[in-house]
């Protein structure tokens, strides 16, 4: 396919935010709204008796209290297990559960009636740990599960992994426990709502799955669908922890008590860390095993994901870690087992990486601990398994696309920031030292074989003869809508400011999935191909015919034109959108992604057939004196196809890199007995501009035949190899290994100290 | 319980009637319906809410309404110059620094201040003076970009003029 210049330029959207007219989801005040909010239970577990409402509905300037009472469908919500109540009708779960909904005309009359709501609480026991909550007699978070707190169990095994390990040469064992992470997104769960005259419930909320959303708002409402519609504006931040309900049904509930009004809800930062999803914390075993050579032979992994008090889409995030495990090496002999557990923690969920991260810092430290037992280069080693195309991976997947891992780890080989580490090394200041370390990584795009990955995009003439887009898949910032017009403007020879885009709304009947899973321009872009190609020639034809041609090719498209190649002669598409039919008008392009349904018989859902790939590499300075890690250089090699837009590219791969090193070094959510010590940005420290170098972002650049433009997903690959390079450096650096991140000072002085990592 | 307050809000005097321990956040956002401002944290953290108060960066989430009286206020909406850009805004969408674009006004607010003392900064100075505000999307790298062009263009206009 060709690649168009005009795919490159600043992101389409910099200019309303630059400028903050750009109105997100927390920026509407409607006219008469009152203000919603919740009151979280704040216990972990416990049996709800009764629910004191009468002083803060007593007080003046309050709507209405709400309870599960006022909620008339099934009260719950959560894909694939709908267990999670809109308000706590019986059980408490973790701190984070709804048990009541106050409408209020202000926020501060909303904050005052949310503190005159008391509960009374039966105290039920806890768990907070994953492995300890899967032994017999640990108390129950779901009396209803026949499997304990099991979850899930994933388990995959290939070749003979038991006796694959007496034939190994270096064997190296290790246990990774990985953190809590926070999104931290700045914008915090936002939206409105409002039910019209005709009954029908509008909501515009932050959302990465308005069409999913929409679904669950009506089961749990106990509305039909076509009563439901969910408008997604441009999402101040979300990066996985907005792919699910967050305000949606309880705005919802707010919005059909509300006497007409609209409603508002805007989580306080607080309440967005207490009741927000979370990154899956881990415990990893891993064993790998080489011959000689370095050739791996086998690995067994055994993954303990802690998910939290609800499903959400936690059972799916360790079933990726599953596939994930080995990262992109051959490996004969595999045996992966998974367990995704519930306690009374918060709610685990997707955040970029899906499971990814913390199997690919379990694998990535084995690895170079086996590199150090062969007593080989760690880029060699890993050039030596990584998978090819046409390879089986170590789920036995034949790699049938692009596979760029090897082009990554030869970019990294000869890096100057690599061949010179020795040296940069020996010139440590006093009480520092350095550290080179490696990670690399694979990244599956797109839905798993079981759930079909499409889109619709629908794209039309407007009769002033400029387009409108109307976009399926939210745009969380990462710029997904502004490639869509450039897209659809390179292919119909437009300039971009002729292409109007509308962010999704589920009125436009355009289900495309989540704005998630590194697939929004993969997937999207396609169909807003396949649109813009069955509308050009649409136009063309008419103008065609109308110039008295047969022949579409004797016409072009020009901006704002039709032009005739044999006259010179141009016709205003403002004319064409008069005389062309308004079904032509209008055309919607459709993409359904590859997936190969014999992977079924694998595991859970199937696997991917499609990743991206990366190298990592990061130079560190430890302060042998106050325990605190400075990452000075960083080198992200990437495969992710053709590079559609260098700057939309770079700010996936440093974004992802910033969380990725504030995941290895300082992020941890923390809870104590399920409550949360880490409730604020003063307490949970994200990296800010001064705890991060310049980064090195390289791209390689194998074409992927089946994405728009021969690209692939940028969005995830890259987080999952900062971790692995950062805690291989810090071992690279001190000779020790802190198997528990994040790398704290703490767990850096007590590692330096000989008295292990905190664990 | 409510006060006539009157500032010079973007240039332009305004008086307003308001309960006066009202955050300056929630008047500016709610009642004059100044959206650009956004708020992050709600405590002094992640710099989303900052504003221009008598040409100093002040966070306002923790300040009241009270406080804004008799000052000259600059929003993000006051930022642009006539019908241009300044030319931290411009140097922001050139250089690829805003993503989802919540941080990107109180971000600009640093920067325009920022670079009203310093002209001619090094990358270190940037990294400080925007250290306050929190970015989750960029990794921060575009941003510094953006402000060490910025800090460029705004040479060459003194220059030029």
């Amino acid at each position: 396919m060709r690649k168009e210049p005009a795919l490159d330029g600043p992101r389409l959207d910099a200019l309303s935010k630059v400028t903050g007219s750009e109105r997100y989801s927390a920026d509407f005040y409607p006219e008469k709204f009152l203000w919603a909010g919740a009151k979280r239970a704040m216990v972990p577990h416990a049996r709800l008796l009764a629910l004191h409402t009468e002083a803060a509905e007593a007080l003046p300037g309050v709507f209405r209290v709400l309870t599960f009472r006022d909620v008339a469908g099934s009260n719950r919500f959560g894909i694939p297990i709908d267990h999670q109540p809109v308000l706590v009708d019986a059980v408490v779960r973790y701190a984070g559960d709804p048990v009541a909904l106050v409408l209020a005309e202000s926020k501060e009359i909303l904050s005052a009636a949310l503190d005159l709501i008391t509960v009374d609480y039966e105290a039920m026991p806890c768990i907070f740990e994953a492995e300890e909550a899967l032994k017999d007699g640990a108390p129950k978070v779901h009396e209803d599960n026949d499997k304990g707190n099991l979850m899930r169990a994933v388990s995959v095994c290939k070749g003979d992994p038991d006796t694959a390990f007496g034939a190994c040469d270096a064997v190296a064992e290790g246990v990774f426990e990985t953190s809590r992470q926070e999104h931290a997104y700045l914008e915090t769960e936002a939206g409105w709502a409002k039910v019209d005259d005709r009954g029908v419930l509008t909501v515009v909320a932050s959302t990465q799955s308005p069409y999913r959303d929409k679904r669950e708002i009506a089961r749990a409402l106990g509305i039909g669908e076509e009563k439901v519609r969910v408008i997604a504006p441009y999402l101040g931040g979300a990066f996985g922890g907005k792919d699910g309900i967050t305000v949606e049904c309880l705005l919802g509930v707010a919005a059909l008590c509300s006497g007409g009004r609209p409603v508002k809800m805007w989580w306080d930062r607080r309440e967005s860390f207490l009741a927000g999803v979370k990154r899956l914390p881990s415990r990893m075993y891993f064993r790998l095993g080489a011959k000689r050579d370095g050739t791996f032979h086998a690995l067994s992994c055994k993954l303990y994901f802690d998910a939290g008090a609800y499903a959400g889409l936690a059972g799916e995030i360790m079933t990726m870690a599953v596939e994930h495990a080995g990262s992109a090496y051959r490996i004969p002999n595999v045996r992966i087992e998974g367990y995704c557990v519930y306690t009374n923690n918060p709610v685990g969920g997707p955040f970029r990486g899906f499971g990814v991260p913390q199997v690919t810092a379990g694998m990535e430290q084995a690895v170079d601990m086996v590199a150090e037992k062969l007593s080989m280069d760690p880029l060699e080693l890993r050039s030596r398994n990584a998978v090819q195309q046409g390879d089986r991976n170590c789920l036995d997947i034949e790699l049938t696309h692009s596979t760029g891992l090897l082009e990554c780890i030869g970019e990294l080989m000869e890096h100057p920031l690599w061949k010179d580490r020795q040296a940069w090394k020996a010139s440590a200041p006093k009480w520092k030292r350095r550290g080179c370390g490696i990670g690399c990584m694979s990244h599956a795009m797109g839905y798993p074989a079981a759930i079909p990955d499409q889109a619709n995009a629908k794209l039309e003439l407007k009769k002033d003869g400029t387009f409108r887009l109307y976009s399926g898949i939210s745009d969380m910032g990462q710029g997904n809508t502004s490639t869509y017009v450039r897209i659809a403007a390179a292919i119909l020879d437009q300039d971009a400011a002729a292409i109007e885009l509308l962010q999704p709304d589920t009125s436009h009947d355009l289900p495309s999935g989540s704005s998630s899973a590194s697939r929004t321009t993969y997937i999207f872009g396609n169909a807003v191909i396949d649109a813009a190609v069955v509308l050009k020639e649409a136009i063309l034809r008419c103008a065609a015919r109308s110039s008295g041609y047969d022949d579409i090719d004797a016409v072009e498209l020009v901006p704002g034109r039709v032009r005739v190649k044999e006259s010179g002669r141009s016709i205003l598409l403002s004319d064409i959108a008069g005389l062309i039919d308004d079904d032509d008008r209008s055309q919607k392009g459709y993409f359904r992604a590859p997936h190969d349904e014999s992977t079924l018989a694998i595991m859970y859902l199937g696997t991917h057939v499609l990743f991206s790939y990366g190298a990592h590499l990061a130079r560190i300075e430890v302060d042998i004196l106050t325990g605190k890690i400075d990452v000075v250089d960083y080198v992200a090699v990437t495969d992710a196809g053709k590079v559609l837009n260098r700057c939309a590219y770079d700010q996936q791969v440093q974004g992802s890199i910033a969380q990725g090193i504030g995941y290895a070094l300082m992020e941890d959510y923390l809870v104590s007995e399920g409550r949360q010590e880490t409730g604020d940005l003063a307490t949970y420290i994200v990296p800010t501009s001064v705890d991060l170098p310049d980064m090195v972002s390289i791209a390689v650049e194998p074409e992927e035949k089946t994405g728009p433009f021969g690209m692939k997903g940028i969005g995830e690959v890259v987080i999952s190899g900062c971790l692995p390079a950062v805690a291989n450096a810090f071992h690279d650096a001190c000779g020790v290994r802190i198997t528990r991140s994040p790398l704290t000072r703490e767990r850096v002085l007590s590692a330096l100290a000989g008295r292990g990592d905190g664990r | 319980m409510k006060r006539n307050i009157s500032f010079i809000l973007n240039g332009s005097e305004i008086s307003i009637e308001t309960d006066p321990a009202l955050r300056a956040v929630d008047v500016l956002r709610q009642d004059l319906g100044l959206t650009g401002t956004k708020e992050g944290c709600g405590e002094g953290e992640c710099g989303a809410c900052s504003v221009l108060v008598d040409d100093t960066v002040k966070l306002s989430c923790l300040m009241t309404a009270a406080q804004l009286e008799g000052k000259k206020i600059v929003t993000i909406e006051g930022i642009a110059r006539g019908q241009g850009l300044h030319p931290v805004q411009q140097s922001f969408i050139e250089y690829g620094a805003v993503q989802c674009g919540f941080c990107t006004p109180g971000m600009v607010i640093a920067a325009v201040a920022f670079l009203a003392a310093n002209r001619a900064p090094t990358r270190e100075e940037i990294r400080d003076a925007i250290s306050g505000n929190t970015c989750r999307c960029t990794g921060y790298q575009k941003i510094v970009d953006a402000v060490e062009d910025a800090a460029q263009k705004m040479r060459e206009g003194d220059s030029d003029g």
